[in-house]
């Protein structure tokens, strides 16, 4: 009794983390109904989109090293990078997401992104001025520290190239989807137009036209939001109380919006979960990335301190839209689909029926145009990461030993930006009605599994060898990858066969243990002379790991 | 980095005090996360009626709602307390360790 109850609660979480990665995925799923075009929302994006223009234009006349082009020159500042992280976490899935769910749950939504946030104090405790002591541009900066360029640089370009082809190809997916409900636009248009601003961003702007792309949206989304949310609570004359009240007599779940709910499923792969959404954020690289845009570790600090703050402000945020939208948007006929089974577009569409019934058709606009600047900002991050990883991983260190200029450096990063741009394109057309709820769930368990573990253990373990990196990362980069094709989402609901070999949706609590303990084995069996020269040189690694001597600093400008 | 300089860095027992404080503290920490949010989880899984219980006899909120914004809040406030202390006290320690290695 016990165990069942605890693996329905287990699974409650699993459930919302999946519809996350099927939000994160698509927002909307399945097919969509194109909607007459809503020019309040395209104007108003136009106008973000000439603003970022303009950004780009002033960014791209500062971006001349390659410190700048990646790390926007080691200059923003710890409540910037804050905002800009804080914006990486928010995007439009996670927005419509969390409040379709609370909507359509109530408290399991907040259960929901609870899970998502306590992620962050601990990259802060653990993780976060070492990464910034250590790393110039990448992480694998701070991965290869005291090991062979060649093998942990391939190794951990190709756990970043993994993670941000299969993310990007979600988000574009995600974005046509999004943007065909939203503006009416065609959806091979709405994804074009996404890639070929992406690229124009990140080619021209670099890092520090992505962070502030970044900054505004989150600012954009934030205080969209706080609006939703304050005209919520003017209706109830800011008493929780009644809101909760009203929304317990309207919705059919009645009483039970108060109450954690759950559903049945299987606790293994709750947890697995849990583990690839935990550590995986500590394994992304466009995020890990961020950390090398702030001056010091000092900075670095302040930035998880503000990302926590905003990001926690935001669920709480989510958490009043959603049952705002129980009691303004619900059993509205206006916004209740035509069969009478729900509201129009889902559940995800909740919060943007929701700025509707309180801001009228302008404020839909507004909000509208957020949910695609919010796309945009985090596809450019996710692409001048990927770019970061060709030029600065394999084409500086592996293909030229460390002997390309900076020139070369950026105009590689340049070109691989074009070529991550159509890649994004090619494949956000080819995947347009297929299945691509598995692509977020697996982009997190590989980072979990293959870039988290080699991270960890270079700037924790002194015993960690070149051999036992590049073998950990890569067994399970390859585990991760294997066990999601063999698993459900796409051995069954891809590929079509009646049951999958591997019977969990998400691998992590398997691939990430076995990424470690490779990692672990495979340097206890090195006995080379090299491994040893490794071993030793965790002593110098260590005092800049905490002292930040010979750290990289903010450049000159 | 010098070799000199880490020997004198790796020599200077407040490098050795600055290491061991900021470990145990962020461990602490950590764990200290870990435990409110896996007790939250646990309650969830094993005695859910406790949060679904309403606050009071005429109201609807439920206790669940405050505790978990009381997560969301706890999650936000440990970070500041961290950044608080690594800003001041370890930053100036490690300020010494700097100048000293020189």
């Amino acid at each position: 009794m016990r165990m069942s109850r605890f693996s329905a609660a287990l699974t409650g979480l699993a459930v919302s983390g999946f519809s996350t990665a099927a939000l994160a995925a698509g927002s909307v799923d399945g097919a969509v109904q194109k909607q007459a075009t809503n020019w309040t929302a395209i104007i108003m994006f136009v106008a973000f989109v000439l603003a970022t223009l303009g950004i780009t234009y002033w960014a791209a006349r500062r971006t001349k090293s390659a410190k700048d082009f990646y790390a926007a020159g080691g200059g923003i500042t710890g409540f910037q990078n804050g905002l800009a992280i804080a914006g990486d976490y928010m995007s439009a899935a996670s927005f419509l997401g969390i409040a379709g769910l609370v909507f359509s749950a109530g408290f399991d939504g907040l259960i929901y992104s609870i899970g998502f946030l306590v992620g962050w104090p601990i990259i802060l405790f653990l993780i976060a001025e070492r990464l910034r002591n250590l790393g110039k541009f990448t992480f694998a900066d701070v991965a290869s520290f005291r090991f062979r360029q060649t093998p942990i640089r391939s190794m951990a370009a190709s756990g970043t190239l993994v993670v941000v082809i299969l993310y990007l190809i979600a988000q574009m997916v995600g974005a046509g989807k999004l943007i065909q409900l939203l503006f009416g636009l065609d959806y091979t248009l709405a994804v074009v137009l996404v890639g070929v601003l992406m690229v124009a961003y990140v080619m021209f702007g670099g890092m520090l036209a992505t962070t502030w792309v970044q900054i505004i949206k989150a600012v954009l989304l934030l205080s969209g939001a706080s609006f939703m949310a304050f005209m919520v609570m003017v209706k109830f004359g800011f008493s929780m109380e009644a809101l909760f009240a009203k929304a317990t007599e309207v919705s059919p779940k009645g009483i039970k919006l108060m109450a954690p709910g759950g559903l049945v499923s299987d606790p293994i792969d709750a947890i697995s979960l849990g583990m690839a959404l935990m550590f995986g954020t500590a394994g992304l690289p466009h995020i890990l990335m961020r950390f090398f845009t702030v001056s010091d570790a000092k900075e670095a600090r302040k930035s998880v301190f503000y990302a926590t703050g905003f990001i926690g402000y935001f669920y709480i945020l989510t958490f009043i839209i959603g049952f705002g939208a129980i009691v303004l948007v619900l059993n509205v006929p206006e916004f209740m689909a035509a069969d009478g089974k729900g509201i129009l577009g889902g559940t995800n569409m909740a919060a943007i029926h929701l700025s509707k019934a309180v801001g009228g058709d302008l404020f839909l606009g507004f909000i509208s145009a957020v949910a695609f600047a919010t796309i945009l900002a985090v596809v450019s991050g996710l692409t001048l990461s990927g770019a970061s990883a060709v030029s600065h991983d394999l084409y500086a260190s592996v293909f030229r030993q460390g002997h390309a200029n900076e020139v070369e450096e950026i105009r590689v990063s340049k070109i691989t930006t074009l070529f991550l741009g159509v890649i994004a394109i090619v494949l956000g057309i080819a995947f347009e009605n297929q299945n691509i709820a598995f692509m977020v769930g697996l982009a997190f368990a590989i980072a979990a599994s293959a870039n988290f573990p080699v991270l960890f253990m270079s700037m924790f373990w002194k015993g960690l060898t070149t051999r036992g990196a590049f073998l950990g990362g890569f067994i399970g980069l390859i585990t991760a990858s294997v066990l999601v094709v063999l698993g459900p989402p796409i051995w069954k609901s891809v590929l079509g066969h009646p049951a999958a070999i591997f019977p969990y949706s998400n691998p992590a609590i398997f691939s990430m243990p076995l990424a470690f303990f490779c990692c672990w084995l495979f340097s206890k069996m090195d006995s080379s002379p090299d491994a040893a020269k490794e071993q030793e040189a965790y002593g110098p690694q260590y005092v800049r790991s905490q002292t930040g001597i010979g750290a990289e600093g903010a450049s000159e400008h | 980095m010098s070799k000199s300089s880490y020997e004198r860095v790796i020599a200077n027992p407040k490098f050795h005090e600055l290491c061991s404080k900021r470990a145990s503290f962020g461990w602490t920490l950590s764990i200290a996360m870990l435990v409110v949010y896996y007790a939250f989880i646990a309650v969830i899984a094993f005695d859910p009626v406790l949060l679904a219980k309403p606050l009071s006899s005429t109201g609807v909120t439920s206790v669940g709602i405050p505790v978990g914004l009381g997560v969301i809040i706890f999650a936000f406030l440990i970070t500041g307390v961290y950044v608080r202390r690594a800003n001041s006290e370890f930053d100036e320690l490690n300020r010494q360790i700097v100048e000293e290695s020189k």
